[in-house]
């Protein structure tokens, strides 16, 4: 905590001080798989170049809810979505919205590190491909590099970029799959759970990535660790059995929750 | 005594030392302090299997050793047979002696028969009113030869009866003795079933090889008359039909035509097959809801379930035809496809074919993880950059495998090309035209009124073996491929 220097302190009262703007919004959020309703009327902001962390036991819809940012439920056959999300003021399930758009405004890194079978170069490449970001071998090789030297992978995988990506170990596969969705320049990060199949060194990587990445983009995080959320976060949404039980600075939310279930829930004492 | 009450004797003899072995357990553990190794049932079925399974291996062995040492005793009592004799050979009088001894059987207690007829011509219409039928060259002298024949085996039976009534007794009373608290009857039991799993697999492996060797002393005997490099490199296939007793002739043997015309018509079905069965496994895997799936796949996969010669049919009355007249009516006069033909042959085995790659393709590509499309879709791609940029390329060595699988199948297809390939065989290039294949050749060479021993019916285990070989090595190649794919994901 040492490394807390005046600037950062500074920052850290400004975010809990003026409010920034808003990013995504999400009003009386309802999600239904099949018969059975996982969300409950989910009112929750998420402001930008902040990290929000949603918390909350196993099955209480967090992960839901951070799929509902940029639609990952459409795949999934016999899920509904009521309510209203939007991406700076834009309805995201408006009609008039492609989806495809949406994902490349708001990227996604899985719980578990998923790189493409490709070589690293390919992996980080494949977004700015299909989206026609570049033409020439020259402006790949530039995405690539800044892509890799954002997520702090370049150093280390500079000498091999055309080896394949499942040869990475399992936190530099998981910066990785953050680079390739840095690659197509988003303005949302979601992301699900990243640190759950990694170590803790890894861990401390990804988190010391994510507090960096703030600066260019807004970010949202689904944990199972409450120290993660206190250390990464500015926001945090505390969800129980598909309710959004308490949203607040970060801060506040560890040391002084309004509602008991979120105080239970971060001592410990369920969950 | 008969075998079937012989063996419910024993089976019987089983289950008691079963009730037996497993009560003794059951009384000793509650006696004895000690806890027991193995449950009752367990030393009950270490009995069970001691009292039987002996048993029934003397059985097998007792009845193969008897019926060879009658055959050996009447062999001997047999005159020798001169060179003109109305009977080819040895074992076909044997084979009237014991067609007669089991004639005899019928009429074995009957009061009217006390004494056995000693002429066939009196014998002849007695059994026949039986219903066995005697063969007419069968010589009077046979008959005492059967009757004794007929008591051997029954003195035979009899001796082996006993014994295996002994043994199973015997196994029985071992299996009791050796009932103790901490026998081991677990293990036993399951080292016994062990062997039986390993007999079960054994035996698909042992009938493997049994047809490798079946196929490779007939391919052995037919290189003494042919020479290899007249089979491998001919390039002209005329076999020269010698019927039964005529002087041999040297013919042709080219595998060349055939290997060519099986290569090109498996080509010409994959040509088919393979995008048509690909499209439809990538829409079931990636596209399709569950409802249509549920009813599209198992649509598809009957078609791999009708019979080929089905298809032969359908290319011989429908499809040859409608390929024939169609050409003749572009080209306006006479066709230039043949009613039999490689393209017809093809486009049907093509058909026969899709389900074989739309299944295989389809387990494939829906065993790409979740997380693959995940990550992809989470970047903004498309269903179909999807399946094109990531799904395809992770599967690709699945497909290759799933391909070679189908194509060793369409290079062993027979009845297809039997009917839609034509018997001509041709060297040529032209689709339009018949050519013909290693299997339909097999078929050819093994129908005809041949002499058995004769090249050229010889030739179709050299053309099997050729045919067994390269699928054999496809499969293999597939496999490893496939099983490279899979350790991928692990």
């Amino acid at each position: 905590m040492n490394m807390l220097t005046d600037a950062a302190v500074e920052e850290a009262l400004d975010a809990s001080q003026k409010p920034r703007p808003l990013k995504m919004r999400g009003e009386n959020v309802r999600v239904f798989y099949g018969e059975k309703q996982a969300l409950f009327d989910v009112n929750l902001d998420v402001l930008e170049n902040q990290v929000t962390a949603l918390i909350g036991p196993s099955g209480c819809g967090k992960s839901t809810f951070l799929r509902c940012l940029n639609r990952m439920n459409d795949t999934i056959d016999i899920c509904r979505i009521e309510g209203r999300i939007t991406l700076d003021e834009q309805d995201i399930y408006d009609p008039r919205i492609d989806v495809v758009e949406l994902r490349a405004r708001v990227g996604m890194v899985f719980q578990k590190p998923n790189p493409f079978p490709k070589s690293i170069y390919e992996n980080i490449a494949y977004g700015p491909r299909i989206h026609g970001l570049a033409s020439k071998k020259a402006e790949f090789d530039e995405i690539v590099e800044s892509s890799l030297q954002k997520a702090g992978l370049f150093n280390e995988v500079k000498d091999r970029l055309h080896e394949p990506g499942t040869g990475l170990s399992g936190g530099q596969q998981q910066r990785l799959c953050i680079a390739r969705a840095i690659a197509v320049s988003p303005e949302v990060i979601l992301m699900d759970e990243p640190c759950s199949a990694l170590d803790p060194i890894a861990t401390a990587k990804v988190e010391e990535l994510i507090d960096e990445l703030r600066e260019n983009y807004t970010i949202v995080i689904v944990t199972h660790s409450m120290q993660q959320a206190a250390r990464v976060s500015q926001r945090t949404a505390m969800f129980h059995l598909g309710n959004l039980v308490e949203e607040g600075p970060t801060d506040k939310m560890f040391t002084n929750p309004d509602d008991k279930r979120t105080q239970d829930y971060i001592t410990g004492r369920f969950g | 005594m008969a075998w079937g009450l012989l063996l419910t004797i024993i089976v019987f003899i089983g289950v008691v030392g079963y009730v037996l072995g497993s009560a003794r357990a059951k009384k000793q553990s509650a006696s004895v302090a000690e806890k027991p190794h193995s449950r009752a049932h367990y030393h009950g079925w270490w009995v069970f299997l001691l009292a039987v399974l002996p048993t029934l291996l003397f059985m097998a062995a007792w009845s193969a050793g008897s019926y060879a040492y009658v055959d050996r005793a009447i062999s001997e009592r047999m005159p020798e047979q001169t060179a003109d004799s109305a009977i080819a050979s040895r074992s076909l009088a044997l084979g009237m002696v014991r067609n007669l001894a089991t004639g005899l059987r019928r009429i074995e207690g009957d009061p009217a028969f006390a004494e056995v007829p000693k002429s066939f011509e009196a014998l002849r219409p007695v059994l026949a009113e039986r219903g066995v039928a005697l063969a007419s060259d069968t010589q009077d002298y046979m008959i005492p030869i059967a009757l004794d024949l007929n008591a051997m085996q029954d003195n035979a039976a009899l001796i082996g009866t006993v014994i295996a009534i002994l043994l199973s007794l015997g196994g029985a009373f071992l299996g009791l003795r050796s009932v103790r608290p901490r026998g081991r009857a677990r293990n036993n039991v399951e080292r016994i079933i062990t062997w039986g799993l390993l007999a079960a697999s054994t035996i698909a492996i042992l009938t493997t090889v049994g047809i490798v060797f079946s196929m490779l002393f007939e391919t052995i005997h037919f290189f003494r008359s042919v020479s290899l490099s007249n089979f491998f490199f001919g390039t002209v296939w005329d076999p020269r039909f010698a019927a039964a007793g005529a002087e041999a002739q040297e013919g042709q043997f080219g595998l060349i035509p055939l290997l060519a015309g099986t290569v090109y018509i498996a080509f010409v079905a994959m040509l088919f097959a393979v995008p048509v069965g690909l499209m439809a496994a990538i829409y079931m895997a990636e596209y399709a809801s569950k409802r249509v799936r549920s009813v599209v796949k198992p649509l598809l996969e009957v078609l791999a379930g009708i019979p080929t010669i089905v298809y032969g049919f359908f290319a011989l009355v429908t499809v040859g035809p409608f390929l024939r007249d169609m050409s003749a009516a572009i080209a306006g006069g006479p066709g230039f496809i043949q009613a039999q033909s490689v393209l017809t042959a093809g486009l049907v085995m093509g058909i026969m074919l899709i389900p074989f790659v739309s299944s295989l393709s389809d387990d494939i590509i829906t065993a790409v993880p979740r997380a693959m499309r995940d990550g992809s879709l989470g970047l903004g791609a498309t269903r179909s950059e999807t399946i094109k940029r990531v799904i395809l390329p992770a599967a690709l060595p699945g497909i290759v495998g799933a391909l070679l699988l189908t194509a060793s199948r369409a290079i062993g297809e027979t009845m297809i090309v039997v009917l839609a390939a034509g018997v001509a065989a041709n060297l040529t290039l032209n689709p339009f035209e018949a050519m013909t294949t290693i299997t339909v050749k097999i078929v050819n060479q093994l129908t005809g009124d041949l002499e058995f021993t004769s090249p050229q019916t010889l030739v179709a285990f050299a053309l099997g073996m050729t045919l067994f070989v390269l699928t054999l090595g496809m499969n293999v190649f597939a496999l490893y491929i496939v099983r490279k794919y899979r350790e991928q994901y692990e």
